[in-house]
């Protein structure tokens, strides 16, 4: 099985800050990582190649410093590393963004399947996967919380709605997004990271493209026009309640209760 | 020595000392405080005071000592020895209203705190602020001033030390009453006895701590963790005194098997990173940048590798490393959770002989057929061994417990080890401390002992009265 792990890289610290006067995130180059939740989707396809065969191939989109994730995913696993960079696809929005990573995945390979993180810390809208999928013309399974199994020809996976968890039969190829913990990450090896250092990445720009439209990419093919970026408020609540022990674990029992912690 | 039973006289005095309400009398006392986390013995005080000044802990003092009755500190309660265990009754001060964080001294380096912050928020107080307070005791939720009292050391003893050498100064209220401040906040100190650093350590038998002066460094910017798996437990721990001659200076280095992993994960009910080993190494570095920690492990990993591990394992962000340390730090809960009882040895070795008494505790528990689970800071020579009683019998679990810690002791001595690292002595481990220490040190101590606190009212009975 061929599968495509997307990555990103985003700010290295949690805490996302933005440049008061610009309204743009502040990014280092030097405090960068790979998005969390691509860890998750990464090893799910290391796990999916471990049992079932195949070959895990990584891509990301950025400056020539994201590099770094690519071996990082090397260093994790992953067989093959391609990079999409140019100037040109600069300010892109997600629509931009998902259709530069389509036609940068058409020019990296033949997948079977495509597996993207949730979202990422930067960005957050998780739209990305699923508009891949789209702009590919493939099937897309987003919030996928298991994989229950691989046959010839499909891939049976269980997603979560809010009210329930579908199973669901999906033909090759196609797109899922996989939840934050459907597999506890592997860490980076020393020895994979030492035995993969001068490995060859594959690198795309336009040039490179089926469709060398710049109008298409980067700021110029984003509809979305961002007015402004600001922190989000915080919305969580503290309480303070005195009183007895019993009264306490009466009140706390009420609002595990309320809230459905419990029944 | 017999002490005074408390009566509701009393009680009406020391309510002129603090508000009613935040004494607790009798029948009032909740179960929590009659026990601390692991010793077995149970015993309530007649009244507990929740101070939340020096001044309040004075006057109870004062009382105290002029009635001859007996005094218990208390933090967290999350003592493993049973320091916190009022075994004559009387008065517990509880200092967790006392968790205030005074002040920050940025231009020398200091932070000053109540005795009942907990260890957790004043690291992430600092942190936030860009200095560090670098013990680091596995239990988080304990307080400063339960640290103190045993000097506490934690993970990164093999880089930056114990408690001991972050204290700059103390506020302590004597047996008397008398409120005095010991130390300050100088670097140097060359000005008679250092009855500071008497007092650290001294599990509350000789003042009681109400305030703290820490010392901080600068924050280091990043850090980086190894964890590194071996075939065997032999052949990792013998690689850490290869690591330590190597000169490359990690901030912890931890030893820790598969079956406490797997308890840890049982607990957690979250899968370790890895699980292709029966041992493993986890080392930490911390420095200013990525570059710079990988130029200091990269000789580690030589070192690692040549002695047989099968990989390094790099986590070197937030997300890698904290299902590690998460792990680690809940080993203590995990295994409590998977036996019916436990008991626990904190022996402190020289770092060279730690795999000869890993070994021990190996063949003893064969020898004697019980589960001993083990983990502990390789890199300081201190061990944690725990010995669990599953469904044995109470006479059979005394038996074999009794002879796990008298043969364990026993070898800690032989390999000129200590009988604590870090948990201290409290109530039961007094048995050993008096069989590993010369007559004369312990008659010294005594002595020290009678000068701060000649009523002995000071949490009696505890140390190196066995």
């Amino acid at each position: 099985m061929e599968i495509l792990v997307c990555i990103k890289q985003v700010p290295g610290s949690n805490k996302v800050e933005v440049d008061p006067v610009t309204g743009v995130l502040k990014r280092t180059g030097a405090d960068a990582k790979m998005n969390p939740y691509d860890l998750f989707a990464l090893e799910t396809g290391l796990r999916l190649r471990e049992k079932y065969g195949g070959n895990v191939s990584v891509l990301t989109m950025g400056p020539p410093q994201a590099k770094a994730i690519l071996y990082e995913a090397f260093a994790m696993g992953a067989d093959k590393g391609g990079l999409i960079t140019d100037r040109k696809f600069g300010g892109a929005d997600v629509l931009a963004t998902s259709y530069t990573l389509s036609q940068g995945i058409r020019k990296f390979g033949k997948f079977d399947l495509i597996i993207c993180g949730l979202q990422t810390t930067d960005g957050d809208t998780a739209q990305v996967g699923p508009e891949v999928s789209e702009a590919l013309g493939i099937p897309c399974v987003c919030n996928v919380r298991n994989i229950d199994k691989v046959e010839l020809n499909h891939i049976v996976v269980d997603m979560e709605m809010s009210d329930d968890i579908e199973k669901l039969k999906v033909p090759f190829p196609c797109l899922i997004t996989v939840q934050k913990d459907i597999y506890e990450p592997r860490l980076p090896s020393y020895k994979k990271q030492k035995a993969t250092a001068d490995r060859e990445i594959s690198c795309y720009t336009l040039n490179d493209m089926a469709d060398k439209n710049a109008k298409h990419y980067g700021l110029d093919g984003s509809p979305t026009k961002v007015q402004r970026i600001f922190p989000p408020k915080s919305d969580k609540v503290q309480e303070t309640w005195t009183g007895s022990a019993d009264e306490l674990s009466e009140r706390i029992y009420d609002a595990l209760k309320k809230m459905k912690f419990t029944a | 020595m017999s002490y005074k039973k408390m009566d509701e006289k009393d009680l009406a005095v020391i309510a002129t000392f603090l508000d009613r309400e935040r004494i607790l009398w009798r029948d009032e006392i909740n179960e929590e405080y009659s026990h601390d986390e692991l010793t077995v013995k149970r015993s309530y005080p007649d009244l507990v005071a929740r101070v939340i000044s020096a001044r309040e802990v004075s006057k109870i003092l004062a009382y105290a000592n002029e009635k001859k009755i007996p005094v218990t500190p208390r933090g967290a309660g999350t003592g493993l020895v049973g320091a916190s265990v009022a075994i004559e009754k009387g008065i517990m001060i509880d200092t967790t209203l006392m968790n205030h964080i005074l002040e920050l001294d940025e231009e020398n380096l200091t932070l000053t705190v109540e005795p009942g912050v907990l260890i957790m928020t004043l690291r992430a107080y600092v942190e936030e602020k860009g200095f560090f307070y670098p013990p680091d005791p596995g239990e988080k939720s304990a307080t400063i001033g339960g640290n103190i009292s045993t000097n506490a050391g934690g993970m990164t003893a093999v880089k930056y030390g114990v408690t001991r050498d972050f204290v700059r100064a103390l506020e302590v209220v004597l047996a008397d009453g008398t409120i005095l401040e010991l130390g300050g906040k100088v670097v140097k100190n060359s000005s008679g006895y250092d009855l500071k650093n008497m007092i650290i350590g001294s599990e509350g038998t000789l003042a009681f701590v109400t305030k703290a002066v820490l010392r901080l460094l600068p924050l280091p910017k990043c850090n980086i963790s190894l964890l590194i798996p071996f075939p065997t437990l032999a052949q990792a721990i013998r690689t850490v005194p290869l690591i330590i001659k190597s000169k490359a200076v990690p901030t912890a280095i931890e030893f820790m098997e598969r079956e406490v992993i797997l308890d840890a994960e049982e607990y957690l009910g979250r899968k370790f990173p890895d699980n292709q080993a029966d041992a493993y190494l986890l080392l930490k570095f911390d420095g200013n940048s990525k570059e710079e920690i990988t130029k200091y492990y990269d000789d580690v990993a030589k070192i690692c590798l040549e002695q047989g591990a099968i990989d390094l394992l790099i986590a070197d962000t937030e997300e890698r490393s904290t299902p590690v340390w998460k792990a680690r730090g809940a080993f203590l809960e995990a295994i409590k959770g998977n036996t019916s009882m436990m008991d626990e040895v904190d022996v402190v070795v020289p770092r060279n002989r730690v795999n000869d008494f890993v070994e021990f505790v190996h063949d003893l528990r064969g020898e004697l057929g019980i589960r001993i689970k083990s983990f502990g800071h390789a890199g300081d020579g201190n061990l944690h061994v725990y010995i669990l009683r599953d469904d044995l019998t109470e006479d059979k679990w005394q038996e074999l417990m009794n002879c796990a810690m008298n043969r364990m002791y026993e070898k800690a001595r032989e390999l000129k080890g200590q009988v604590s690292g870090e948990h201290g002595i409290g109530l039961v481990k007094q048995p050993y401390l008096k069989e590993s220490l010369p007559a004369q040190s312990l008659a010294i101590m005594r002595g020290v002992k009678k000068i701060f606190d000649p009523n002995n009212i000071l949490n009696p009975g505890k140390i190196c009265y066995a």
